[in-house]
């Protein structure tokens, strides 16, 4: 059987890859991103892709405890890694207080930033645990919202720095 | 049916039923669905904008082993009903459609189809599409409006004959329409001016910007039974423009809605669809299709970029005497640009004795627009708004003042001949009067204030809801309705009250076309609006029949009762005048299966409505940076007419979502153009506002009942957008003193604008200039 | 993305071989990613083997030197740079950069070295590191070198670093004594944008109150960072002035040779430069006690 270039298995990488809490065992594509890995190898669909070059932020996870945009980070770069999604905020089904916020405060329509959003915020709001509002939007910058106009999801975030939302 | 004064839940901010799922990253979006054996598609794009399509040769790609098909237009079925029309906000013909999806004999645009793939895996399906060998014959582009219409310009469409009143042109050309409206005598109105204001208006091509990609998946059963998941705004629209593009009746395609990541009248036609169907039948085994950004930028359908020319005469006193406008709006590859809408909106907010539109619906190679929230409308705003801001300006007079003394209302006329019903103009004006934003002095260099209306006119078509008493007592909302901003959740609401039953046993599935009634889509502002009488005409049924088994109930052999003997409130029937007979809501459902008489459902249609215009204003206050031309907003406010809230939290929503839309439009977004092709299909030189471009979004919300529907609802979602760049506009013109006529307003342009209001003495300008 | 191979060697000997058995193959080195991967992606760079070096120890070196300047190793990210203790002190400049390019996910994954490797004209961390006077350290199997910065970029996008060289880390001199800087550059919105352009200014002065030094950089107007030595000739020796200031600012747009694209004109980017150039001097100065209205 001939062989094209994506189909040779010298070229896979096996990685172990933490994601929200579960270790995984992977033979992945080198030039498959972190995105694809958590979306198609993992199911794990709640990150999304809106644009494929780090510019919307839509792909935001939190790899070793830092937000970056998945879609610019190589599978086998998550090697060793922790990765949170948004699948993970959540805890024993309880949703975070971002999680809760955003729904009391209408910050999202659509929802397809929201994933992406709550990444950011969570980190924020480690970074930063009593923000004003310029640094929430700081904050944010990196994540493009077309529906709300970003109105309600600075109130949210304030709202959980605040103590408002438990 | 309870009044305002009982409503739980009507005007509530009940937060969004289904947004559980969307934090929680649960919910399926067009791209997040996987099925076994499934393949992964691919579309072929033209790289030029203008060509003959002489020959595709797929042989070489077919060769690579993991493809498993290639489509080409010689894929689709012959054509028949050339002119039936689809779209909902902007229509576009069959034979155009079809061209559209995917090209015939030439390529129209950068970025048009010529063949799609479908193989076992990504990798294959790329390699596959470098190897369709395609030879095009490239024709001279046709960039702009303005060069499409000259008389010797290379035509897109051989058989395309302006549609005008009168004769039918001889000639084809690239003009698809010409839409006259006015009334009046107009030289009479300039004869009668003090003033006169005429100023020539440019805008940009911009995208609705939504953040998911289009994304369909589609399978054909042994049965040939198509089934497609897709992100639409309407799954009946859908399915009818498939049925037609590949001449298939109804009963064997079923569109299943996935959720959707923002649309904004984006996701109506079909594109990937039809491809994926195709390419499904033609490989046995499920396709899925997902556009990367680049081809979202290219080959979806963004809005008219637009030449506007507004002329405005008015008495001293400050009444307007006579509105004109010329208005060449630019299509893409095929007609159907939304001239009539912008029509409608251009003079909207305003009556004068004499007002006339000549409007152009012009071809160009550009991808094919698409409605993009009120389409039409932010163009013809910026243009009417900053017209009306000058002529106040030389009438001496206040802008609110001025837009008051010339506000239409109910029986007025709009130039499209249209008389108005019960409208809000006035009410938002008055609205912004006592506002604290319009009564705060701005102090501080180059900071300037900026008011503009804005309008939509709102579409109606077709709705349809079941609400279903399950025997339980529960209730269940069954809709074909997509759920495109939370009407969900306001739907739940307005069920809820109007059978006046606890919200939480109100529940609402939006089910696909195998499982719904036919309701048009969401889109134009509508679904509210509609569907709060089509669910006011299902529970109206469902609470006859449930008085029907209650009475039936509380009948004794020697009493028969019938509906028309029982009250019902709040979950409680009871025979009128003897409320101790009486049983609930809950006992009724239990008793319509143990008992019989079938299931309870209700049904409501409704096609015809009086329309529920929407009247917007908004204000903004910049700082502007004139070294570097930069705009700051500091401080903004939406206004808006919303007939009757049904979720202040959706309503909010809409609002700010929409004026960063109009922000963006205003002073960042644009296509780069070179030649036809697009130099910037990315998120980082396509720039859309941040939060750090923003400032918090106020809002103030106005109740004008709508003429028609049980709750005076009128649409929302699409006023929002228009006024915007005109707010900037004359923000900056207070600002800096300069009157910026094209847009976007980027800093670059603000700065020269600067720079050559400074460094060349201003004539003044003459009466009429 | 066409497939490739991924390494990850440990050490710099490991990655030398990976560079000098490469046979004519295309060997990328990857640190943040995040402009290689795009690139990729979109089929802008080629490459048969991508060489991710973050795990190589000299290229995560972040350490203050002997001689008071600073060690930043190629791999190190944006945010580590600008958050460490006393690079915002000592070259204000820098962590202006640092903390301008992209948004937070991007500053937690694009590196320095990437940024000037990448040697995009708009490069944001180049004017800093070219007015604190930069030296890039080069290594790869034929050996090792130091190049100043202003000599590393040879072209937009391009570098003296040979196909089988890698940057190792960029070392920065003690900044002068008496001395401050600043980094502004212009974009459309406030935040993810390139650079329409970019301005740094240092300024140090003598016992006296005059300029002891100037050093002023550009980016994104001419095909390379450039040093706009004009500017930096007017103020050396002078003491400050608004006339001064303006004068230099005029004379930064001499270093410029800028294009016009989807980002700016040519004509608008060259008015930037007088105004960043001019606001980033006051800056500096203002730092410096020295007040100009």
């Amino acid at each position: 059987m001939s062989t094209f270039p994506w189909e040779r298995l010298a070229l896979r990488i096996p990685i172990r890859v933490r994601v929200n809490g579960d270790t995984h065992t992977l033979l992945v594509k080198p030039w498959q991103t972190l995105l694809e890995t958590l979306r198609d190898d993992l199911g794990l669909t709640g990150t999304k892709e809106g644009c494929g070059n780090g510019n919307c932020g839509c792909c935001t996870v939190l790899m070793n405890g830092r937000p970056v945009t998945s879609c610019l980070v190589l599978a086998p770069e998550a090697d060793g890694a922790e990765v949170l999604t948004v699948e993970g905020l959540a805890r024993d089904g309880q949703p975070s207080p971002l999680q809760k916020a955003f729904i009391e405060y209408g910050a999202l329509q659509c929802g397809f930033c929201t994933p992406g959003f709550l990444m950011s915020a969570t980190y924020l709001l480690q970074r930063i645990p009593n923000p004003t509002e310029q640094e929430v939007r700081l904050g944010i910058a990196g994540n493009l919202c077309r529906c709300t106009g970003y109105d309600k999801i600075v109130r949210a975030i304030l709202a959980v720095a605040r103590g408002e939302v438990q | 049916m309870a009044t305002k004064a009982t409503f739980r839940y009507i005007g509530k901010p009940v937060p969004k039923m289904d947004a559980l799922e969307r934090v929680t990253g649960a919910a399926r979006y067009g791209a997040d669905l996987s099925l076994p054996g499934m393949l992964y598609g691919k579309v072929l794009r033209s790289p030029h904008p203008h060509a003959y399509i002489r020959r595709i040769d797929p042989s070489r790609a077919l060769a690579v082993e993991g493809v498993k098909a290639v489509v080409t237009a010689a894929d689709l079925p012959p054509l028949e009903e050339a002119r039936a029309a689809f779209g909902g906000e902007l229509m576009i013909e069959l034979a155009h459609l079809r061209q559209l999806v995917i090209a015939h004999e030439k390529a129209l645009f950068e970025g048009h189809p010529v063949a799609a793939v479908a193989a076992t895996s990504p990798e294959a399906a790329e390699a596959a599409l470098d190897l369709i060998a395609v030879d095009y014959e490239p024709l001279p582009v046709v960039e702009n409006a303005l060069e499409a219409m000259k008389p010797d310009a290379p035509l897109l469409h051989p058989d395309l004959y302006t549609k005008t009143l009168g004769e039918k042109p001889t000639k084809p050309s690239n003009i698809g329409m010409i839409l006259e409206v006015g009334f009046g005598d107009l030289e009479k109105a300039w004869a009668e001016a003090d003033v006169v204001v005429e100023q020539a208006f440019e805008t940009q091509m911009v995208h609705q910007g939504y953040l998911e990609p289009q994304a369909c998946v589609a399978w054909v059963d042994s049965q040939g039974q198509i089934q497609v998941w897709t992100s639409t705004q309407g799954t009946f629209n859908t399915q009818r423009m498939l049925s037609a593009l590949l001449k298939v009746p109804l009963h064997k395609i079923t569109v299943i809605p996935a959720e959707i990541g923002g649309a904004f009248g984006g996701k109506i036609y079909v594109m990937l669809e039809p491809l994926a169907i195709l390419l499904a039948r033609k490989a046995g085994r499920p396709v899925k299709m997902v556009m990367d950004r680049a081809e979202v930028f290219r080959a979806t359908g963004p809005s008219s970029p637009a030449y506007i020319t507004v002329k405005a005469g008015a008495r001293r006193d400050g009444r307007l005497t006579g509105l004109y406008a010329k208005v060449i709006m630019d299509a893409g590859a095929f007609p159907g640009a939304p001239i009539d809408r912008g029509a409608w909106c251009i003079f909207a907010p305003y009556k004068a004795p004499a007002m006339k539109v000549e409007a152009y619906d012009v071809v160009t190679n550009k991808p094919r627009v698409q409605p993009y929230r009120a389409p039409g409308g932010p163009q013809v705003m910026f243009a009417t708004e900053s017209v009306m801001d000058m002529l106040a300006e030389r009438l001496g007079m206040d802008p609110v003042e001025f837009r008051l003394l010339n506000a239409a209302d109910e029986g007025d006329q709009n130039v499209t001949g249209h008389k108005y019903g019960r409208i809000g103009v006035k009410a938002v004006l008055e609205a912004v009067k006592r506002h604290p934003h319009w009564n705060t002095p701005l102090e501080g260099k180059n900071r300037g204030r900026g008011l503009a209306m804005g309008c939509w006119m709102g579409a109606l078509l077709t709705s349809s809801s079941q609400v279903m008493v399950n025997v339980d007592g529960t209730v269940t909302i069954v809709t074909g309705q997509v759920d495109l901003t939370g009407t969900r959740t306001t739907m739940v609401q307005m069920v809820a009250d109007m059978l006046q039953l606890p919200i939480e046993q109100v529940s609402i599935r939006v089910g696909d076309t195998s499982s719904t009634p036919y309701t048009d889509l969401s889109a134009g502002s509508r679904t509210t609006l509609t569907q709060s009488v089509a669910l006011a005409k299902a529970c109206q049924s469902v609470l006859e029949q449930m008085k029907e088994r209650a009475a039936e109930a509380l009948s004794k052999p020697d009493r028969r009762l019938t509906a028309a003997d029982i009250e019902y409130a709040e979950g409680r029937f009871w025979v009128k005048g003897d409320p101790e007979q009486a049983i609930s809501w809950r006992q009724v459902a239990i008793l319509s299966r143990t008992r019989g008489g079938g299931p309870v459902v209700g049904t409501g249609t409704v096609t015809r409505l009086q329309p529920a215009n929407q009247f917007a204003a908004q204000v903004c206050d910049v700082e502007v940076d004139p070294e570097t031309g930069k705009v700051k907003i500091l401080r903004y406010t939406c206004f808006q007419d919303v007939g009757r809230v049904i979720n202040p939290i959706q309503v909010e929503g809409q609002m700010q979502g929409g004026a960063v839309q109009g922000i963006g439009w205003g002073l960042f977004e644009y296509y780069a153009w070179d030649k036809g092709k697009i130099r910037n299909p990315t998120f980082l030189d396509y720039r859309m506002p941040t939060a750090l471009d923003l400032p918090m979004l106020d809002t103030a919300i106005v109740e004008v009942p709508a003429p028609d529907g049980p709750l005076g609802v009128r649409g929302v979602g699409e006023a929002p957008i228009t006024p915007g760049p005109a707010a900037l506009a004359n923000a900056i013109y207070r600002a800096v003193g300069v009157r910026i006529t094209s847009l976007p307003m980027t800093p670059e342009a603000v700065f020269w604008a600067i720079r050559a209001k400074t460094a060349v003495p201003q004539p003044a300008p003459a009466d009429g200039t | 993305m066409r497939p490739f191979e991924y390494v990850a060697p440990t050490t710099l000997r490991e990655a030398y071989g990976i560079l000098a058995g490469a046979n004519g193959r295309i060997v990328r080195p990857l640190a943040g990613g995040t402009d290689l991967i795009d690139q990729l992606r979109v089929g802008r760079k080629r490459a048969d083997v991508v060489m991710d070096v973050k795990r190589i120890p000299e290229m995560q070196r972040l350490t203050w030197e002997a001689d008071g300047g600073i060690l930043i190793g190629a791999a190190v990210p944006c945010v580590q740079v600008y958050e460490y203790p006393d690079v915002a002190q000592r070259y204000p400049a820098l962590g202006e950069a640092a903390r301008l390019i992209g948004s937070w996910q991007i500053q937690h994954r694009a590196s320095l070295g990437g940024n000037i490797c990448n040697a995009a004209p708009s490069a944001d961390t180049a004017p800093p590191l070219l007015v604190y006077g930069a030296v890039a350290h080069i290594g790869g199997p034929r050996g090792e070198r130091l190049v100043p910065l202003e000599r590393f970029f040879t072209g937009p996008g391009q570098t003296v670093l040979a196909p089988d060289e890698l940057l190792l880390a960029i070392h920065l001199p003690p900044p002068p004594p008496r001395s401050s800087s600043h980094y502004l550059r212009f974009i459309p919105r406030e935040e993810m944008d390139i650079a329409v352009a970019g301005v740094a200014s240092l300024v140090a002065l003598a016992p006296d109150g005059g300029i002891a030094q100037a050093r002023i950089a550009l980016a994104a107007v001419a095909p390379t960072p450039v040093r706009a030595r004009e500017a930096e000739a007017v103020l050396e020796g002078r003491r400050p002035s608004r006339r001064l200031v303006e004068e230099a600012a005029e004379r930064a747009v001499l270093a410029t040779r800028p294009i016009t694209d989807v980002r700016g004109s040519r004509a608008y980017r060259q008015e930037l430069v007088k105004v960043l150039t001019r606001r980033t001097l006051l800056h500096a100065l203002a730092d410096l006690g020295i007040h100009i209205d």
